[in-house]
């Protein structure tokens, strides 16, 4: 241990009912109490985020007679980040008969995350995927379909059996928009209502328990308090804490850090996920990165040139001259080892001078091989939008000349803590989507986030949540003249003030980015002791810096995105100082994350399961005091742990 | 490249609104078209000036919060392109560019470049969806639906709700938005119980919202980043015929 956290008591409160995996859900629902028809309408619930699981949530509890209040920080629930998911989602329907089982998907997503989620949850997921294919095609989601009308699927990231159902490469778009028309139909039956362009700034606590938000109105400034008998997050997960990211440009960490300050325990935040086919960073004006379907590494060739600095037209470099460095490292899997392993041998060869294109930050994905072999319309009929984006962003035809691919931050794994409830530790506080901590583990699997985003909020949440509030409603007489409510407002309103009063000489975006690249650098794909001190020493330094020199125009009450920029950043940097602190402590390379003191003598990740299999939860104990660390044994009953090897 | 630009300022819905010209440089051709205003907003900050307000999320071309009048062309030049999968190389060093906001009755501005479309989510709540609660589903299999109409379900739901064909059209008429929902879920068996009510209560919102009417002009299908065809908009007319019409029709 040392001085930037401390230990606390370990977790055991996990309500998971036990006995036989199979029945813990039908046993969780039957023991939770429920509401009576008539007394839902008299209770309400607000709903942070309209994403799927948002507006899942949001729509389903409307359905069941609850009044909801919806809120996100887009013109229109349609908007939230789930819309850009492009690859599919999995569900155990075996319509394929190849062997795949509520049981299968349940080991697959535990092995993926490389034994660092719960087993119980995990369960409960597999089962779930079923009805979330039913419920879709119900609403309207136009998958993939074979020829003789049945839905098709395909297999994805590296999983043996054909589970993934996709939408062309719009999957996240459509299974959204039935999700949002879903919450539409609520919002016309009067059931739900919608505040878009509002965006929470706090969560109010009263004796204990969560019930209400501070929110701004993003057009006027206006500052409101909204209470209701809980509350839900879905407001998505934190990858723009690295500045570039896949993520959209306004997707912040705001929402859950408010509350964590609030006393919510924030679970595994050094869990994040890389992606290792982007589009490579083009220069310093850089907003954001692309994603590439992960499909292009079943076809395309990974290589590097052999001599460090080669800057040839990558054409002319012949083959005996050319790296193919993931065939070469792992003769097994070649250029379909899992995203970490794959991100971290392209991130080696970069720092090693092999990196390609003009900031030497890339490498080369080839489809040459496949043309020639499959013919290119072939190669079109399964890439050809991903070869157009690629095209109208690089300018370069794939066709033609090898693609750039660099790895980029893409999903976050961790998220504030939830109990098997998806209740964080704050009692009426549940937390839903990437924005929990839940399912994932270390790493998640391919096609993994979009049905848990909509199993927690269809399915889960809204059996769940009627337990609590059938006990908790919130006490006749409390209203927004509450002093807990008042006293958040205040503190939302001065923290304003002050970001708009300090009148510096740099932008909000000027410090995001730096603060993404110390980030990236030292708490990325691979980490070590002493890059993580030194980045929290950074960190520290900057957060110092943009509170003094920060510039951020325009008043607060008006329309201002600079000042709703300034906001998200400020709660990043709190964010990254916890997110390289959970890293330090976690000295195993397990998942996505490898740490280069836990290595094996071949120089792959070492996991240590005797010292860390645990999910790793903070406690706030308040700005410039060190958080406190409770840790959740995660036991195996039904899953044997092996290591990792793709060799 | 070296760019001027001169852009729509207005401070807020009262504001009467002008074009003020500003200069960028050293544009990179590689830049997409909001990072060079992004470039514009980073230079107004540190010159104590309001940033440009304009709208965007993904910057993917898929959520469709971008919203640019480019030199008067809906998501500027390019077809099939969102204004934030437009990039600088379609411009040359030395242009002049006119940035504006989505103009139309229905879409008041809010400021700067943004624009309220908050009527095209009204227009879903009027019956944009089929009724299914939570839990009402059969096995997914249990219909199977033509291949033929899953594709053209999936041309429509295609449509990212952006109102850029609203902006393009002479009339300010979202039909092709509307026309859109309308083939996306009557394409559809789990569609047709409420085909033609849907098309109906859609197309009521729509000329509540103050939307104009249809002329077969087809703007609209030319500036559309999701290639929307026209014909859904007669996809869309025969279902309102059909549901005013019929025996218990409006
Ligand atoms: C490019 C890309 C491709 C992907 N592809 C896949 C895939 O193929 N398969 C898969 O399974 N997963 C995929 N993922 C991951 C998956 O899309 C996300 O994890 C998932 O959609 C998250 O859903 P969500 O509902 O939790 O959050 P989001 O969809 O991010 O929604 C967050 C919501 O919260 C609101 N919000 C946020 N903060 C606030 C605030 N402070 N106040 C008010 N509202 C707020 C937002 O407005 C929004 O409505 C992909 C991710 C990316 C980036
Ligand atoms: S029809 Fe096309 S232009 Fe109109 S809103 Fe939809 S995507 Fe935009
Ligand atoms: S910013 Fe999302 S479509 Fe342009």
């Amino acid at each position: 241990m040392n001085d930037l956290y401390t230990l606390g008591e370990p977790l055991v409160d996990l309500k998971d009912p036990g006995g036989p995996i199979e029945d813990r859900w039908d046993k969780r629902r039957f023991e939770a109490k429920l509401v009576s028809p008539a007394n839902r309408r008299r209770l309400s619930v607000i709903v942070i985020g309209t994403g799927l699981a948002g507006g899942s949530a949001a729509a389903t509890l409307g359905e069941a007679g609850y009044h909801v209040k919806s809120f996100c920080y887009q013109d229109s629930p349609r908007r939230a980040h789930s819309i850009a998911a492009q690859g599919g989602i999995n569900a155990a329907k075996d319509y394929r008969n190849d062997g795949d089982s509520i049981r299968r998907l349940f080991y697959d997503t535990i092995k993926g995350g490389d034994y660092r989620s719960r087993e119980s949850n995990v369960y409960r997921l597999a089962q779930v995927s079923e009805s979330i294919i039913d419920q879709a095609v119900a609403q309207g989601v136009p998958f993939a379909r074979e020829y003789g009308g049945l839905l098709d699927t395909r297999s994805f990231g590296g999983v043996q059996v054909s589970r993934t159902f996709y939408a062309r490469g719009q999957t996240g778009q459509q299974l959204l928009l039935g999700a949002y028309q879903a919450l539409e139909r609520q919002v016309q039956a009067g059931t739900v209502d919608l505040h878009t362009r509002h965006e929470m700034l706090d969560l109010i606590v009263i004796d204990g328990r969560a019930r209400g938000v501070v929110i701004r109105d993003m057009i006027t400034g206006e500052i409101e308090t909204h209470l209701a008998d809980a509350v839900v997050l879905a407001s998505g997960g934190y990858g723009n804490a690295f500045y570039l990211s896949t993520n959209a440009m306004g997707c912040n960490a705001t929402a859950i850090w408010r509350a964590h300050r609030k006393g919510a325990l924030f679970a595994n935040p050094c869990f994040t996920q890389i992606h290792p086919t982007c589009i490579p960073v083009s220069g310093t004006h850089q907003s954001k990165l692309t994603l590439m379907s992960e499909s292009l590494r079943n076809d395309g060739r990974i290589w590097v040139p052999a001599k460090a600095g080669d800057d040839r037209d990558p054409r002319e470099i012949p083959e005996t001259e050319r790296d193919y460095f993931l065939e070469r490292m792992y003769p097994a899997f070649g250029n379909l080892v899992p995203r970490d392993v794959a991100s971290r041998a392209a991130k080696n060869q970069c720092d090693a001078g092999h990196g390609v294109g003009p900031t030497g930050l890339g490498v080369y994905l080839d489809f040459v091989d496949a043309i020639g072999r499959l013919g290119r319309s072939v190669i079109e009929s399964k890439y050809g939008n991903l070869f157009d984006m690629y095209r109208k962003i690089t300018a370069e035809d794939p066709y033609q000349v090898p693609m750039r691919i660099y790895p980029a931050i893409h999903y976050t794994m961790g998220g504030l803590w939830v109990d098997y409830d998806l209740q964080s530790s704050i009692p009426g506080l549940f937390v839903i989507g990437e924005a929990n901590f839940s399912d994932h583990g270390a790493n998640r699997l391919g096609a993994s986030a979009l049905m848990q985003g909509l199993a927690d909020g269809y399915f889960i949440l809204p059996n769940t949540i009627n337990d609590y509030l059938a006990a908790n409603p919130l006490s006749p007489g409390i209203d927004t003249s509450h002093p807990e409510a008042v006293k958040a407002a205040t503190a939302v309103r001065d923290r304003i003030e002050k970001l708009l009063a300090i009148n510096g000489g740099r932008s909000v975006d000027s410090f995001h980015r730096e603060l993404g690249s110390i980030l990236w650098e030292h708490c990325g794909m691979e980490r070590n002791a002493e890059g993580l001190e030194h980045a929290i020493g950074l960190i520290r330094g900057l957060k110092e810096q943009f509170w003094s020199n920060v510039r951020v125009t325009g008043h607060d009450e008006e329309l201002n995105q600079a000042l709703e920029r300034a906001g998200r950043v400020a709660d990043f940097f709190e964010l990254a100082e916890l997110m390289c602190i959970d890293a330090l402590n976690r000295a195993e390379s397990c998942g996505g994350h490898f740490r280069s003191e836990s290595q094996t003598d071949e120089g792959e990740a070492l996991r240590r399961d005797g010292e860390y299999a645990y999910v790793a939860a903070w406690e706030f104990t308040g700005l410039g005091t060190p958080p406190r660390l409770h840790k959740e044994n995660l036991e195996f009953e039904y899953v044997e742990l092996q290591q990792r090897s793709y060799k | 490249m070296n760019i001027t630009l001169r852009i729509w300022r207005q401070q807020n819905h009262d504001d009467q609104g002008r074009m003020v010209s500003y200069g960028v440089d050293d544009i990179s051709p590689d830049m997409s078209f909001l990072e060079m205003l992004d470039v514009l907003n980073e230079q107004l900050t540190l010159t104590g000036d309001d940033p440009v307000a304009f709208d965007h999320d993904c910057r993917e071309g898929i959520c469709g919060m971008c919203s640019l009048m480019i030199n008067g062309l809906a998501h500027g030049p390019e077809a099939l392109t969102a204004t934030c999968q437009l990039h600088m190389r379609h411009f040359a060093d030395g242009d002049v560019i006119d940035i504006e906001p989505w103009r139309s009755n229905a879409f008041p501005v809010i400021k700067d470049l943004i624009v309220d479309r908050s009527a095209l989510d009204r227009i879903v709540q009027a019956g944009g969806y089929i009724s299914a609660p939570t839990g009402s589903a059969p096995d997914a299999n249990t219909t199977s639906v033509a291949r033929k109409d899953a594709d053209r379900a999936f041309d429509g739901a295609a449509c990212i709700s952006c109102g850029a064909c609203v902006a393009a059209c002479p009339n300010g008429s979202a039909s092709l938005f509307l026309g859109a929902k309308i083939t996306h879920l009557g394409s559809l068996p789990q569609g047709q119980p409420e085909r033609d009510s849907r098309a109906v209560s859609m197309t009521a919102q729509h000329d509540a919202e103050g939307f104009g009417g249809c002329t077969q002009i087809g703007e609209c299908t030319a500036v559309c980043p999701a290639g929307i065809p026209l014909d859904m908009i007669s996809q869309l007319n025969h279902d309102v015929l059909s549901g005013l019409t019929q025996p218990g029709g409006q």
